[in-house]
């Protein structure tokens, strides 16, 4: 049972980064349907930065740098030029997903340096390691993971405890009335665009560089819209991303486990069940209708000061 | 800081909106031919192969009009979805189970019955399953506000999954010799060709006049389009907006379905998990290039078409990933919602804008 939990916990990394990248990005107003073509621009650019450098940092930047660039097509086009925000994503994506295919087809197979796999090699925490149960599960894991933890907490620290977090909620809120208590919209909507798609991209770099370090050009496959339904699912909070991440992770191998114990279930309909679950966590949380879990006020929507 | 003034537009003549479109693709391909440059190869050369392997030989012609057909179709229904500002990007999907519908038709009515008739029958499960693929996100939509962009999404995961589990298990070919494959469909379930190319492009050309003649001159394609535009108006000239928005998404899933079936009982001759092979997400590109307009959505297909099959050849000729391709589709898109804030929006530099004031002062 830890063994399959701490299974869960590293199926639930790539999602957790993707999961509060986006959550970022939706506070500032801004709903990125890109999340799977930055995962994959992030997944194959960290790849070929392992392969020709063999230097795990420069393998991360590479996969950061890659995903960064993605959001900025995206935030020119919809701050800058207040294109459609749905249909600039969905491109993003369809775009994200041409490219890793192009840049990544001389390396289809090949594995990443020895070097790579040995620094993301699972290394115990000392002292934390050694709890019985939670040291396990949490703290024999990679540092990818570990950085993971750090991402959302510091996410949730900063969105509810700093003034900056504040006005990043303003701005996701009620466009209008931030602009006019003087937040600097567009800064707001770049940075926070930006550093969403920073984290979509280390999300796919756990994805190719540790997950599986062999090059296959559907290594994302589905999981950033998956990231998307849980943004919902976590009512906009990173704590709660970090849960609904690990219970995806665990849903998506769940189906290998249960053949390992022996029941004798179709590994395909089993592969179903994540998309069966977001589907009915986006319908619950659709009903619910408290406070918190509903959506920023202004998501989805372009601002421009003259139309207010 | 002000430097730039950026203010609406309110009109703006048609011969200035051709001009910053035309613009915004030659920029875009400009602009993709750098991103070619920069992986080490000739722009110039990419893009002629890309021409030659489209339209180089009649049999290419062929090729490429065998991928403009399922591509526009799938847009046309895409277009009656966004009409409605309802994001289907469940076309993957619909035309999975689109196909699935035509082979439960194919595979297991007997072989007696005449290929016209099992062909119409085929063409109405296909029709049914798409569409009831759509409607369940649609009902949703309509009756519960649920999202509709993640909903449709995750329709085709389960689609596909689906598919693959019938063909690894329950539908799997006992004469196969162990490959996981659906039995081949029997010739009374195979598309006509006409003119060297299977009938689909008749049904493409059918469905440009119906999609045309819908939003254009029926009822409900007008109510479709009050949707889209505000739902308060719509509410407010007392219409059914949840009936509206079921029926309309029912067409389009109909629609994409159609292509499982065309896919299917033309190309593959049976029915294969990849059937979809990614034209309903290429189709959200097409549908929307063509500013939701079914007759310029033909044009938009075949472009891309040729831009699908010139990348098919450039990977066998030159050794160039296919990929290319959706790259510079991907581009093209770009460049086009770019180009849409200069029709909208007016922009100057602050100074002259302040000098025409004092002019007019």
């Amino acid at each position: 049972m830890e063994s399959f939990l701490a299974a869960c916990i590293v199926a639930g990394t790539p999602l957790l980064f993707a999961t509060v990248g986006e959550i970022i990005t939706e506070r500032a107003g801004c709903m990125n349907l890109g999340v799977e073509g930055m995962m994959l621009m992030g997944a194959v650019m960290g790849f070929v930065g392992a392969l020709s450098t063999a230097n795990p940092w420069i393998a991360v930047l590479c996969a950061v740098l890659a995903g960064t660039a993605g959001a900025l097509i995206y935030a020119v086009l919809t701050v800058s030029l207040r294109a459609n925000q749905v249909v600039t994503g969905l491109t993003l994506t369809i775009f994200g997903t041409g490219f890793a295919s192009f840049v990544g087809q001389p390396m289809l197979g090949n594995m990443a340096p020895q070097e790579v796999i040995a620094f993301f090699a699972k290394t115990p925490i000392p002292g934390l390691s050694s709890i019985p149960v939670i040291g396990p599960i949490f703290f024999k894991q990679d540092v990818f993971v570990y950085f993971g933890y750090l991402v959302f907490i510091l996410a949730a620290v900063y969105i509810y405890k700093t003034r900056m977090g504040l006005n990043l909620r303003a701005v996701g809120e009620n466009t209008a009335a931030a602009d006019a208590s003087g937040i600097n919209i567009n800064l707001y909507k770049y940075v926070h665009i930006l550093v969403g798609g920073a984290l979509c991209g280390l999300g796919g770099a756990y994805l190719s560089l540790v997950r599986v370090p062999i090059w296959q050009s559907d290594v994302v496959s589905g999981r950033g819209w998956i990231a998307v339904a849980l943004v919902i699912f976590a009512s906009w909070n990173p704590v709660k991303a970090f849960f609904g991440a690990v219970l995806f992770g665990g849903l998506s191998i769940l189906g290998l486990r249960l053949q390992a114990m022996g029941f004798n279930v179709s590994q395909y309909l089993v592969d179903m069940i994540p998309y069966v679950a977001t589907i009915l966590i986006v319908i619950i949380s659709t009903r619910k209708k408290s406070k918190e879990s509903q959506p920023p006020g202004d998501l989805g929507n372009s601002y421009f000061r003259e139309d207010r | 800081m002000n430097l730039i003034r950026i203010s609406k537009r309110d009109d703006l003549p048609k011969k200035k909106e051709i001009v910053i479109r035309i613009l915004a693709i030659l920029l875009s391909i400009l602009f993709s031919g750098v991103i070619i440059m920069m992986f080490g190869l000739n722009p110039a050369e990419i893009f002629r192969s890309i021409i030659e392997g489209a339209v180089g030989t009649p049999t290419r012609i062929r090729q490429t009009i065998l991928t403009a057909v399922p591509l526009t179709i799938t847009s046309l229904g895409i277009i009656v979805a966004f009409k409605m500002k309802f994001w289907n990007i469940g076309a993957e999907g619909q035309i999975t189970m689109g196909a699935l519908g035509a082979t439960v038709i194919a595979l297991f009515l007997p072989e007696s019955v005449p290929a016209p008739l099992k062909l119409l029958l085929m063409l109405l499960a296909s029709m049914l399953f798409g569409g009831v693929w759509a409607f369940i996100p649609a009902i949703f939509k309509a009756k519960m506000g649920t999202n509709e962009t993640i909903f449709t999404l995750m329709l085709n995961y389960i689609a596909i999954k689906f598919v693959t589990y019938l063909q690894y298990g329950p539908w799997k070919d006992p004469n196969s010799g162990g490959f996981p494959r659906i039995a081949y469909y029997p010739d009374n379930a195979l598309l006509p060709s006409l003119f060297g190319v299977h009938i689909g492009w008749i049904i493409a050309i059918i469905c440009v006049a119906f999609v045309y003649l819908f939003i254009n001159y029926t009822k409900k394609g007008y109510e479709i389009t009050v949707v889209g535009e505000s739902l308060e108006t719509a509410r407010y000239a007392g219409m059914n907006i949840s009936q509206i928005i079921v029926t309309a998404m029912f067409i389009s899933g109909g629609m994409c379905g159609v292509v499982g079936m065309i896919q299917a009982a033309g190309i593959e001759k049976t029915l294969v998990a990849p059937i979809a092979n990614n034209y309903g997400f290429t189709a959200i590109i097409t549908a929307w290039l063509s500013r939701l307009n079914a007759v310029a959505c033909l044009f938009v297909c075949i472009a891309f078409a040729m831009l699908t099959q010139g990348g098919a050849y450039i990977q066998i000729a030159l050794g160039v990933p296919s990929a290319v391709a959706s790259v510079v589709q991907g581009t093209v898109l770009f460049f086009v919602l770019g180009s849409e804030f200069f029709l909208q929006y007016r922009v100057s530099l602050a100074r002259r804008a302040a000098q025409a004031k004092k002019e007019v002062a």
